[in-house]
This record gives C-alpha cells, sequence and structure tokens, in this order.
C-alpha cells in the first residue's frame, strides 16, 4: 500500500518545495503537552508513541505554500489551539450574534444551536442515538466515538488508524496525529447493509465539537454504509483552526456514501484531510458541501485500490465576503478498471474567492481507466473571484479521461425571464443560483438540501 | 386595458421605437405585422419593462395605471404575460416548480401542491405536452416546438389578463402551430386581450383578431382590421412604406 500512498502525496505535494518556513520550531507545543493530552485520555501505550513520532514529523514539515494564504494560522501559537477545552466557550452570551441569528433563521431548536456552538451537550438527539444504537448492534455494526474505539476495539483501530493518511503527509496530518481528539468510528462486517444513514451530527457534544477529530470507517466486504458528518448549520468554535482527518476503508464490493456538510464560522481556517481507499469492485461516494470558514483547503480523495473499484464525487462550495475556499478532489486510480465521476459546482459572491482545484493521477498498474471529471463555477458579482485548476497525471494504457469546465455568471435574460412571470428580483437570482446547486442538492439527504436551500436564501439576501 | 402614447424606446445608442402609439380594450385581439427589425419584440419587452430597453418619451397605460416605474414582475401581477420569442433555459429549476413559483407570485395565494399538480397535468395533456416534462429543467433540452408550447403552458397557467405571444408559431411545424392556437383560443374570453406577433396567418385561425398593425420603423403605419393580414401575406410590406 506504501507505493499509492506516496502516489498521492506526489499527487498533492509536488509544489512543495525549498521555502523555508518561518515557523521553524513552534516552540509552544512540547513533549508534555503531549503526553498529558495522551493521559488525559487513556490512550494505550503505542497510541502515545504514535502520537510523539507525529509531533516529531510535524516539526520537520513546513506549511504548505500553495493554495490559500493561511499564515495568518499563528503557529507559535499552536498550544493554545490544542490545550483540551481551552477551545470551548462556556457561554451562550459569548456565541457571535451573527451565528445566533442564523440558527434562529434556519429553524434550529434551542438545545441543538447551544450544541453547534459548543456550549451544550446535544439533549435532543440523544434519545435517537441510542435506539439507533440498538438496532446497530444488533447487526454487529460498530458505531461509537474513537476513544471508546481505542478501547474496546483497539486491534482494529491499531490496524488501520492513520495508514491512508500518514502523519508524514502533511504539516497538519502531521499535527493532527500528535493532537487528534473526539471523532466517530464505524465498522460495518461483511455483508451488513446498514439501511438508516448515520449521522455524526447526533454524536456532536462540547468535549469534540471537532477541531481535531478523527473518522475512521471500515465497511467489510459486500456491505453497505451511509454516513452523513456534520450539519449544515455554522459551527462555531473560539479557536480558528480544524485539522479534522477521514480515512475511509472500503473493501471489494462494498458501498460507502459519506455525506458532508462543513459549514464553520467565518474565523476558521479548515484543513481537513480524507480519503478513501477502495478494493475490488467497490464504490466511494463523496457529496460534499463547503460554506463556511475564512479559509478552506479540501480534497477528498479517493485511491481505486483494486480491480474495478468506483468513485463518485458530487461538490458545492459557495465563497462569501472574506472567504477563500480552495476545494475539489483526488483521484488515483492504482487498479485496472476504475472508473471515477467528478461533479462540482462553486459559488462566489461579494469578493469571495472560490477554487476548484483536483488532481487525477492514472497510474501505469490501471488500463482502461475511466474518469470524467465536471466542474462549473458561478460568479455573483465582479468582485469575487473563481478559478479551476484540474491536473491531470496519466500513465496507464488506454485511458478515457473527460474534463469540461465553465465559468460563468447568472443570465440577465433569464432572471428577466423569470421577473416577466411574476418572481421579484431578489428571488429570481435567488432560483438560479439555487437551481445551479440542484444536481449537488440532489444528492444530499433531504433535510440538508432543504437547509442548504435556505442557507443560499440567507446568503444572497439583500446581496443581489 | 393596455394604452400606449407616443413611445419612444430605445436599446444602447440605437432608437427603435419612435413615437408608438396603441389602445387595445378588453375582448380583443390584435396582430402586429412587420418586417424583421421593425421594432415589434422591443415593443414586447418594453411593455414588460426589459432594462434593456430604455423609455426616453411616451407612456404605457394599464388599467389606467403609468406603468412606466414599476418593475418588470410588478408588471407581471398585474396581469401582463408575454410568451417570448427565445424562451430562456433555466438549469436546475423544474417546469412545474417554476409554474408553481410563478402562480404564487401572481395570484399572491398559497398554492396547494396536489391540486396544483393535477391541473398542471391536465393543461399539459391538452397542449400535447409529455407529462415528464413536468419534472425536467426548464426548457433545458427541449425543442424550439416543445418550448413554445411551454410558453403556451404558462399562459393557460397564469390566466393573465393581458397576453403578448411574440413569434409563439415561429419555427414550427404545422401541427404544432395547431396545439399553440387553440391553447391560444381556449385562453381567449371577452374579459382579456391578446396582442400577437406573427409572420404566418395559420396561428390565427381560430382566433376572433379585431385589429391588425403595420409596424415599420418603429412606427404603426398602418391599423385595420384582420383584412390586413390577408393583404401583407399576398403583398409584403412595400406597400406601406412611408417615404419621409
Amino acid at each position: 500500500m506504501k507505493n499509492y500512498i506516496a502516489d498521492i502525496e506526489r499527487a498533492l505535494y509536488d509544489v512543495r518545495d525549498a521555502d523555508k518556513s518561518i515557523y521553524k520550531s513552534d516552540a509552544g507545543l512540547t513533549e508534555e503537552i503531549i503526553r498529558d493530552i495522551s493521559k488525559r485520555k487513556n490512550d494505550p501505550p503505542w497510541m502515545l508513541d504514535f502520537r510523539l513520532k507525529s509531533l516529531e514529523t510535524y516539526r520537520t514539515i513546513d506549511l504548505p505554500t500553495w493554495g490559500p494564504d493561511i499564515t495568518a494560522l499563528n503557529m507559535d501559537e499552536i498550544v493554545t489551539y490544542v490545550k483540551p477545552n481551552a477551545a470551548q466557550v462556556n457561554d451562550w452570551s459569548q456565541v457571535p450574534d451573527e451565528i445566533k441569528n442564523t440558527f434562529d433563521r434556519l429553524g434550529i431548536p434551542a438545545a441543538e444551536k447551544k450544541s453547534l456552538a459548543g456550549v451544550g451537550a446535544q439533549y435532543d438527539s440523544e434519545v435517537v442515538y441510542h435506539s439507533v444504537q440498538k438496532r446497530l448492534t444488533d447487526l454487529g455494526v460498530v458505531y461509537t466515538d474513537m476513544e471508546t474505539a481505542l478501547i474496546e476495539h483497539e486491534d482494529i483501530v491499531r490496524e488501520y488508524f492513520m495508514t491512508l493518511v500518514p502523519p508524514k503527509d502533511h504539516k497538519f496530518a502531521a499535527l493532527h496525529g500528535a493532537v487528534w481528539s473526539g471523532g466517530s468510528f464505524v465498522y460495518v462486517p461483511e455483508g451488513v447493509d446498514v439501511k438508516i444513514p448515520l449521522q455524526s451530527y447526533f454524536r456532536l457534544n462540547a468535549a469534540g465539537a471537532g477541531q481535531f477529530e478523527h473518522t475512521l470507517i471500515i465497511v467489510e466486504p459486500n456491505a453497505k454504509l451511509h454516513f452523513i458528518e456534520g450539519c449544515s448549520a455554522p459551527r462555531y468554535n473560539v479557536t480558528n483552526l480544524h485539522a479534522g482527518c477521514v480515512e475511509l476503508f472500503v473493501k471489494d464490493g462494498a458501498r460507502l456514501r459519506y455525506s458532508t456538510i462543513e459549514n464553520w464560522s467565518r474565523n476558521m481556517m479548515n484543513l481537513n484531510t480524507k480519503r478513501a481507499l477502495v478494493e475490488r469492485d467497490g464504490l466511494v461516494e463523496w457529496v460534499s458541501g463547503s460554506f463556511g470558514s475564512h479559509v478552506s483547503m479540501l480534497y477528498p480523495c479517493s485511491v481505486l485500490h483494486g480491480d474495478g473499484a468506483r468513485c463518485e464525487f458530487t461538490g458545492v462550495t459557495f465563497a462569501g465576503k472574506g472567504q477563500n475556499l480552495d476545494t475539489g478532489a483526488i483521484v488515483v486510480h492504482a487498479a485496472p478498471n476504475t472508473s471515477a465521476n467528478i461533479n462540482t459546482r462553486t459559488i462566489s459572491k461579494s469578493g469571495g474567492a472560490a477554487t476548484y482545484r483536483s488532481a487525477v493521477k492514472v497510474t501505469k498498474n490501471a488500463p482502461h481507466a475511466k474518469c470524467s471529471v465536471n466542474c462549473e463555477s458561478l460568479m455573483l458579482d465582479d468582485e469575487s473571484r473563481s478559478d479551476t485548476l484540474p491536473v491531470m497525471d496519466i500513465e496507464g494504457d488506454e485511458a478515457d479521461i473527460g474534463h469540461e469546465a465553465k465559468i460563468g455568471r447568472i443570465s440577465e435574460e433569464a432572471v428577466f425571464y423569470l421577473m416577466a412571470r411574476g418572481i421579484s428580483e431578489d428571488e429570481a437570482r435567488a432560483m438560479i443560483v439555487r437551481g445551479f446547486v440542484e444536481p449537488i442538492a440532489k444528492e444530499l439527504p433531504l433535510e440538508y438540501a432543504v437547509e442548504m436551500n435556505n442557507l443560499i436564501s440567507l446568503e444572497l439576501e439583500g446581496q443581489l | 386595458m393596455l394604452e400606449i402614447e407616443n413611445l419612444h424606446v430605445r436599446a444602447g445608442d440605437k432608437e427603435i421605437l419612435r413615437g408608438l402609439s396603441l389602445k387595445v380594450a378588453a375582448g380583443e385581439i390584435h396582430v402586429i405585422l412587420g418586417p424583421n427589425g421593425s421594432g415589434k419584440s422591443t415593443l414586447m419587452n418594453a411593455i414588460l419593462g426589459h432594462p434593456k430597453y430604455e423609455v426616453t418619451d411616451g407612456k404605457i397605460f394599464f388599467e389606467g395605471d403609468d406603468l412606466t416605474a414599476l418593475k418588470t414582475f410588478e408588471r407581471a401581477r398585474r396581469g401582463i404575460f408575454l410568451s417570448f420569442q427565445n424562451p430562456e433555459e433555466i438549469p436546475g429549476i423544474t417546469v412545474e416548480n417554476m409554474l408553481r413559483t410563478s402562480k404564487q407570485a401572481v395570484t399572491g395565494d398559497k398554492i396547494k401542491i396536489l391540486q396544483f399538480h393535477k391541473e398542471l397535468l391536465a393543461l399539459m395533456k391538452e397542449l400535447q405536452i409529455n407529462p415528464e416534462y413536468a419534472g425536467r429543467y426548464m426548457n433545458v433540452g427541449f425543442s424550439g416546438g416543445e418550448k413554445k408550447r411551454n410558453e403556451i403552458l404558462q399562459l393557460l397557467t397564469l390566466n393573465p389578463k393581458l397576453a403578448l405571444l411574440d413569434e409563439t408559431d415561429s419555427g414550427l411545424d404545422v401541427d404544432a402551430v395547431e396545439i399553440v392556437s387553440s391553447g391560444v383560443a381556449k385562453f381567449h374570453n371577452e374579459k382579456n386581450s391578446c396582442v400577437i406577433i406573427t409572420h404566418n396567418a395559420q396561428i390565427l385561425k381560430h382566433l376572433p383578431v379585431t385589429h391588425a398593425h403595420i409596424l415599420l420603423n418603429g412606427r404603426i403605419v398602418k391599423s385595420g382590421g384582420a383584412e390586413l393580414v390577408g393583404e401583407v401575406s399576398e403583398r409584403g410590406y412595400a406597400q406601406f412604406e412611408v417615404t419621409p
């Protein structure tokens, strides 16, 4: 497997080079702090070792020099980001009004608002969560938080943990390896079809409001799972760094659908790493929405490792004022007859910048690979930016690769057409934007699609 | 119902309508004839307040009120409808969703979804539109004829007071023109009015045309009854040219 990992690394981090980081020491993050985190979490000894090694790796890697500017992240103060609980708001009154208003307008119930803002546990969902648990246990499915998994399913965690996203991958993967905390663990045994979607939303809690959470999902041969991460309401956190990690293992003939809405509050740097390893005839489906954060760098990666493995990626990104969202997808075709379909929509407005960045790699071992990329961008005004940066690296024989990119604006004739039918100008524009993302919205679970439409209306209100 | 007085309209630097006057009363059907570039479509767009067309002089009254300051959607809500010559494609918005939203906007009433769906399907059947099209994106991948029938579907759904039809028959085969024509006939009654731009007398076959006008160089040069339509199809527009 090492080879394929190396491949991914090359595809993603080719541009990393000589520029010596000014944040060489990161003095704040010490072995002591790591030991303290580990002790508090009751890690087994190997996990403590893993964290310490990751810390060493972290110290040797520079910040990425490509993509959006993340120098606002003060790495000298990294310790304040990782100190357990230092990040939590304890008081509802400290949550910014902008976030509270959005909760209200999306119609989020009070208990959930507090949970999303990290000031309370999510009481309402507890009941739902427990009844779901019972059904899963009957099927032999494990669905729990990472800390519990590390105690109750230590062997499985040890076998898979950060093998797909190794700490040496990049600086934030190393940081994650050293300080990770919280997240979800799902194990689906061979042949089991988990008919209900599992939602990490049920599992949000104050302690793991999600800064360095780790998600590990293993879907054994011919099993089936739909996992939904996050929620379309903004998640608020006082600190400004999110460096989560998601590792998905999709075995022979298995199917995993992974849906996410990332809507971090506007002070966040969202540097999340997500990767799936797909074996023979397996299928991974990503549905990914990126709305919030100040800066995002997010490129879910699918390594098509077995003959006939497939990937479907559907993504939407909406960058507003002050946001720089750099998103896309990576596909590594590493076996014969593998296929991938990437379909994305990005929107930018009020000076926001949205970049679609993708890498498709077809290795020598992957004859007859098929990949189609369709990315469309909509700029809502003249001050906004939109870029499309697709990279293709094809070594395999008889590859069938298609790429279609479109960058455009709202058609004034279409606005007139809708207005001629009695629809107000604001609503006409909102309808056109919603229509633009409709191919993505229809892939989302219904309640998320509805919330996404509300979000778009909120974003557009008074702006146009 | 509609009263246009001495209308001057420019698009960019070009003056297109140069003192056009027209009166349309309830129950009437007016036909506007004229060669390409004479200003027919400009007139339609100006009545609905298209931002590209600037009214430099004159007034448009609808039911006694001056429309000039009103936005397009406000004019539509008062009961003016335009069947577009080239209907826009709007990806991601289904025909049914668009029509329901429009109907709600125009009537101001909350629409009952199931009932609306039933009524829509009935109308689609009459216009010989495949019911699957209710769930397709607005005009996306529709043939020319399908787009035009979709316009008539909107006309019948929204049931305006004044229907402006801009070459709704152009590019259609004989059967399709027949469908469109009977759709307009179904819409029309003594309380509403139509203004029809056409090059083709066939669409008028089932319609009790009350007036016809010849539009040349931004002015109406001759008005009369339905018989004008026949004169034009026999002898063209040259006879109406006015030497300045």
